[in-house]
């Protein structure tokens, strides 16, 4: 988190909604903490007034799945933007995945990251790799990164094909009470597929991976959770079937927790058929009854919380031919509004999923998540539900341009967020 | 009707496709001309766009183009600055700076024409093949033949309730999905013929009955079209061996011999002899007639994107009306036309 003395500021005139409920309430910040919050506070000399009416002021949204390039793919998307994209969409932290490169996998690059993001507007959580270069063949050293703060590991892109490194992998992290992020994906089953295998690939002559490849290893981490104890985290879980076994397995009582990327529960694979690499992502957007799953899921509480899987990719790369674009989407300055736009449920339960819950599962709870009380770290976004808006590319602050809402018109916007006590957007403009 | 792009069958519709082979009737008689060539096309500039080698499906749209007096261009992937790190899109663009009218693309992925059709500003864009997706001048070509194929053999030349069986690799074949979707559109029945492994994953949609055991159809089909089987299926674990294939699924001499007499034998080349096709039944197939009638059927899609009355050509005007055998030069006179014809 950057170290700074931000001058003293008041949010006015807001519904104040956190984990405990929402109250009519002013907030004033001063010295990174929140310092007052009720109908009549008396904010020092000189405190900045951010206008909230209207709004519901939060606790900052935090993204457990972000994909800042840096070190190493810096064309795409650094800290420093990413973390400007992120903080224009509400977060107030985000957790880098490790996929970089080289990747994040020694405590010197945790450390090299962590560097980086003290100068960046929002928090900068680093997630390590669980296998050396993500190769999925020898543990990385996880206690030393574990020792700088790491708290989720994740070889994310591809998941941990072996069983038996998967278990140890499990029983190790548990000695260090850190949590291990899998991306669900069977590599042989998936073999080369650029999209999700139904009745579009097949159409579209597009070699396609199925359901299967994502629940056979949701199903084989379950059964390794089960038998290790330790805690697992699901990434991006895209279908219906994955999510029946994470129902079953939490029915069990098994220390597991999983998210839904936003792509997943407002897309179809139908997009595809525009053969724009724009909309190819990994896992793959899927069939309509997966996304109704997905959405049912977020509501009834099946899915702890809404990750961006946020995926920077140059111009250059998503004009290559469908089979040899990358996968990825942007996803940070779109992820409350589509929650909030395409979720049948109430803004309590989105904010759930985007602000204090994923606080927990990335170890973030001492500065993010909430509560907004006092003595508290003040990072906080201000939201007005009820506004319209047009997602233009060009105006991201992302490096890349590669979202799939291009031209979308949404519900729910970002209009401050206070990062460390700071203003760092006010009225939809990043001031750093 | 007329169009800007040729991307997909689907493009046409059964109306479009009607109207492509009523010109390809017309063509069909230009090449058997002693000079087969008229001045439809002339000023006009097609580019041939080809990422992956197929030198009869690039030979064919040349001669077509030339055959119309347009004048071609040849880009091929191998002698281009893409091995200088030239982007798709950036190629696209170079063409389009040098006035060229038509852009025919062939890719080795599915998709490539419909994102260079987003790129191009101008130029018409023909789908020359797209990965495992859509050969749509392939299908074209295919109905153009079964229809001239049964005239020639007394019978009727609609398509409307004729027996199709595709026989083979479905799964990577963008001849299959085209010609579903032409054989489906002007009324046939197609049936895909195919182990599990070699049919796509789904067919829901597909409107065709699939069979697993090409003895039982044989003397049921009108027309038996087999796919080229890529050798290195074997690798995939989609089949067990080439022998087994062609003693399951192959065209053999003593299959052969139980079709109907006047049923066509196709495929869309080049064949594996002794494979999809025992050798001597290749020779009594139209395969080699599949060829030439390409061209005409080329010159059609040609004429009928670029061509006078096409959304490109100049002036607008009932389609119908004009004569692609004889049609006037921009600025000159049809006696000339006729004369160069």
């Amino acid at each position: 988190m950057p170290e700074r003395s931000p001058e003293p500021l008041v949010v006015r005139g807001g519904t104040v909604l956190d984990a405990g409920g929402s109250r009519r309430a002013d907030v004033v910040v001063a010295g990174g903490v929140v310092v007052a919050v009720g109908s009549r506070v008396d904010p020092p000399p000189g405190a900045i007034e951010l206008d909230a009416t209207g709004c519901v002021v939060a606790p900052g949204l935090v993204d457990l799945h972000t994909h800042l390039r840096e070190p190493g793919r810096e064309e795409a998307e650094t800290v420093e933007t990413g973390a400007r994209a992120a903080a224009l969409g509400g977060y107030t932290a985000v957790v880098a995945m490790p996929n970089t490169d080289p990747a994040i996998d020694s405590a010197a690059l945790v450390a090299a990251v962590r560097e980086l993001g003290r100068r960046a507007p929002v928090e900068v959580a680093v997630a390590g790799a669980i296998t050396v270069g993500r190769e999925g063949t020898r543990l990385a050293p996880m206690a030393e990164m574990a020792r700088l703060g790491v708290r989720l590991f994740t070889d994310d892109g591809r998941g941990v094909q072996d069983a038996r490194l998967m278990r140890r992998a499990l029983e190790y992290a548990s000695g260090l009470g850190v949590t291990l992020a899998e991306h669900c994906e069977d590599e042989a089953l998936a073999a080369g597929g650029q999209m999700h295998e139904g009745p579009w690939s097949s159409r579209l002559g597009i070699a396609g991976q199925p359901a299967e490849a994502e629940e056979l290893m949701v199903m084989r981490d379950i059964a390794l959770c089960r038998l290790t104890g330790a805690r697992l985290h699901l990434l991006h879980l895209s279908t219906s079937g994955s999510l029946a076994l994470l129902r079953a397995a939490k029915a069990g009582g098994l220390p597991i927790t999983a998210e839904a990327a936003p792509h997943h529960f407002t897309l179809t694979d139908e997009a595809v058929a525009s053969f724009d690499p724009v909309f190819k992502v990994n896992p793959p957007l899927r069939g309509a009854a997966d996304v109704d799953a997905l959405k049912f899921a977020l509501a009834d509480g099946t899915l702890d919380a809404i990750a961006t899987d946020h995926a920077p990719h140059p111009a250059e790369a998503k004009e290559l031919p469908f089979d040899e674009a990358p996968p990825g989407m942007l996803g940070l300055e779109t992820a409350l509004a589509l929650a909030l736009s395409e979720l049948d449920c109430p803004i309590e339960t989105v904010l759930s999923l985007l602000s204090w819950q994923p606080a927990r599962i990335a170890g973030l709870t001492a500065t993010q998540g909430g509560p907004v009380e006092p003595g508290r770290s003040a990072n906080l976004c201000v939201i007005d539900p009820a506004a319209r808006w047009t997602v233009d590319p060009d105006r991201s602050a992302s490096r890349s341009r590669n979202t799939p809402y291009a031209g979308r018109e949404l519900t729910g916007r970002v209009r401050h967020t206070v990062a460390a006590g700071e203003a760092v957007v006010v009225d939809g403009e990043a001031l750093r | 009707m007329t169009g800007t792009n040729l991307l997909s069958v689907a493009d046409l519709g059964p109306d479009g496709i009607a109207e492509v082979l009523r010109l390809a009737d017309r063509f069909v008689e230009v090449s058997s001309r002693p000079i087969p060539k008229v001045p439809a096309l002339r000023g006009k500039t097609v580019a041939s766009v080809f990422f992956e080698d197929s030198t009869r499906t690039r030979l064919s749209f040349e001669t077509a183009a030339r055959r119309l007096s347009a004048d071609v261009l040849t880009f091929s992937a191998g002698s281009s600055s893409l091995n200088k790190g030239e982007s798709l899109r950036d190629t696209v663009g170079t063409l389009e700076a040098m006035g060229v009218d038509a852009l025919v693309v062939r890719h080795r992925s599915s998709g490539v024409p419909w994102q260079v059709a987003r790129w191009a500003r101008r130029a018409a864009v023909v789908n020359g093949g797209d990965g495992w997706h859509e050969h749509p001048t392939q299908a074209l070509l295919d109905c153009y033949t079964v229809g001239v194929e049964r005239r020639a053999r007394g019978l009727r030349p609609g398509l409307s309730g004729l027996r199709v069986g595709i026989v083979g690799d479905v799964r990577h074949s963008r001849v299959a999905r085209s010609d579903v979707l032409a054989f489906g559109a002007l009324g046939a029945e197609v049936t895909l013929v195919a182990p599990p492994t070699l049919l796509p994953p789904s067919l829901d949609g597909w409107g065709v009955a699939v069979s697993h055991d090409l003895d039982s159809l044989l003397g049921e089909l009108d027309v038996v079209y087999l796919l080229r089987l890529q050798r290195e299926r074997m690798t995939e674990a989609l089949l067990p061996s080439l022998r087994e294939y062609t003693a399951e699924y192959g065209l053999t001499r003593r299959r052969a011999a139980r079709l109907a007499p006047d049923t066509l034998v196709m495929h869309p080349g080049p064949v594996n002899r002794g494979v999809e096709v025992d050798s001597d039944v290749v020779d009594a197939s139209v395969i080699t007639h599949q060829v030439a009638n390409g061209v005409a059927v080329r010159m059609a899609v040609l004429f009928w994107l670029l061509g006078a009355g096409s959304a490109a050509g100049a002036p607008p005007g009932p389609h119908e009306a004009a004569d692609p055998a004889a049609v006037a030069l921009p600025g000159g006179g049809s006696d000339d036309a006729r004369a160069l014809a």
